[in-house]
């Protein structure tokens, strides 16, 4: 009982600070102390789990949740959830949502002055298959414009939230699209100090998935905290 | 420096879309056992204004300190009605509220029992990775003791613990300070 084996933790340059002045949202949100190194118990390394009953099984297609078929560029967007060392996070929910293709949110706050599609709620969820895969079916988002600075604009992106297999291996976060010039320019897509850790949140552009005359693929694999092998030593 | 876990983005505004679904503030039904508490509070930034685009996770063991996941190996009862998991938005006002039991005790690293304590996941717009928190229970005597409690100094544990309310019987309050006076102790757990 008194060994407990806790959950990886990231080399801090592969995740961002919690302020980063260039994102304006941060300065009055990020606490301004220092957070205190928790060891991982038992309240760490479990953590919520969502079986085929709190699924919609419709849910991963996004472009079926309406009578009519959404305005945009069809896309099927599918990867691997994994851990550190390669295994597959398995029957692990996923969620998403995602602006329409005109970068419009449905949501009361966004006042961006672009149609709304009444048949796009731009909400999914999944669970990972036994090898950790997902796939969902949506329309490409578009880029948005945003307060953040001057002549501001968000790249497009798909927000990804994932619980793994334990509270310690809880993620969120968003998903870009190869080759999209804004990318350059975001500071929340930037805040992160490492440039590989950066990239892998844009997606592949994938062949394999790409089905003829229906859609394109975009291939995007995530990985979340394992469990280490070992107990630790206490 | 092999695989690294992906980089956290922040929730942005715009989370209800995706994450209403599997709201859940009301954790408890008929058959579940422990003392019922309803914890509601607000969430403030550095200038002390509220957040209305923050939202609240909450995972916490049952009346008997269990929790239901496989990685939970201590033989007391598990319990089909409770799964331990909350998750909770905040309104206009920056306000949350969600009913639950008060968790039983779960052991620390060294086998000792932790005081009753639920784990918690803030996660906002401008939040670029989540803050992890703890709240504990007022005026309960395992709390000196308490393994994570006393990572904390003195002075700030008291952001941990939640207040009794006036009033109803098992009604607490217990508030979110992202910055500034009074800020709330938030941990790093890795991710």
């Amino acid at each position: 009982m008194a060994k407990i084996a806790p959950y990886q933790r990231p080399n801090p340059d592969t995740q961002p600070p919690y302020l980063h002045p260039a994102y304006v949202s941060s300065i009055k949100r990020a606490p301004a102390k220092s957070l205190i190194n928790l060891p991982h118990t038992l309240s760490e390394v479990t953590g919520p789990s969502f079986t085929e009953a709190a699924i919609d099984v419709k849910a991963c297609d996004l472009t079926r949740q309406h009578s009519g078929d959404p305005l945009g560029e069809r896309i099927i967007v599918s990867g691997r959830v994994i851990d550190e060392e390669g295994r597959p996070l398995r029957h692990s929910l996923i969620e998403v949502w995602q602006a329409n293709a005109a970068g419009r949110y449905l949501h009361k706050r966004d006042q961006h002055n672009a149609p709304l599609d009444p048949n796009f709620t731009g909400c999914g969820h999944t669970l990972t298959d036994a090898e950790g895969r997902y796939r969902f079916v949506t329309i490409r988002p578009g880029a948005y414009p945003w307060g953040n600075h001057h002549n501001a604009w968000r790249p497009a992106h798909i927000h990804f939230s994932l619980f793994g297999a334990a509270f310690a291996s809880r993620l969120v976060t968003q998903m870009y699209f190869p080759g999209d010039p804004l990318l350059p320019f975001d500071p929340v897509f930037n805040c992160t100090a490492d440039e590989n850790a950066r990239n892998r949140l844009i997606s592949l552009f994938d062949w394999e998935n790409t089905i003829p005359a229906q859609a394109l693929g975009f291939k995007f694999d995530i990985v979340l905290s394992g469990r280490e092998a070992t107990p630790m030593e206490t | 420096m092999g695989r690294q876990a992906s980089t956290s983005q922040t929730v942005g505004p715009f989370f209800s879309i995706g994450m209403t679904r599997m709201k859940r503030d009301d954790l408890v039904s008929a058959g579940t056992s422990g003392e019922r508490v309803t914890i509601a509070g607000q969430v403030f930034d550095g200038d002390g204004k509220p957040v209305s685009d923050a939202i609240l996770e909450i995972w916490q063991a049952n009346s008997y300190g269990k929790y239901a996941h496989p990685a939970d190996e201590q033989d007391k009862p598990v319990e089909a009605s409770f799964s331990g998991f909350g998750r909770i938005p905040t309104d206009d006002e920056g306000k949350f509220r969600f009913t639950t039991i008060k968790p039983g005790q779960v052991p620390d690293l060294d086998g000792k029992l932790q005081a009753p304590h639920i784990v918690v996941s803030v996660f906002a717009r401008g939040l670029l990775r989540r803050l992890v928190t703890r709240i504990y229970f007022p005026d309960d005597p395992t709390n000196a003791a308490d393994f994570a409690l006393n990572l904390v100094e003195p002075s700030r544990r008291e952001t941990l613990i939640a207040k009794k309310a006036a009033g109803v019987n098992g009604a607490l309050k217990w508030d979110v300070i992202l910055q500034g006076f009074n800020e709330t102790v938030f941990f790093d757990c890795g991710l």
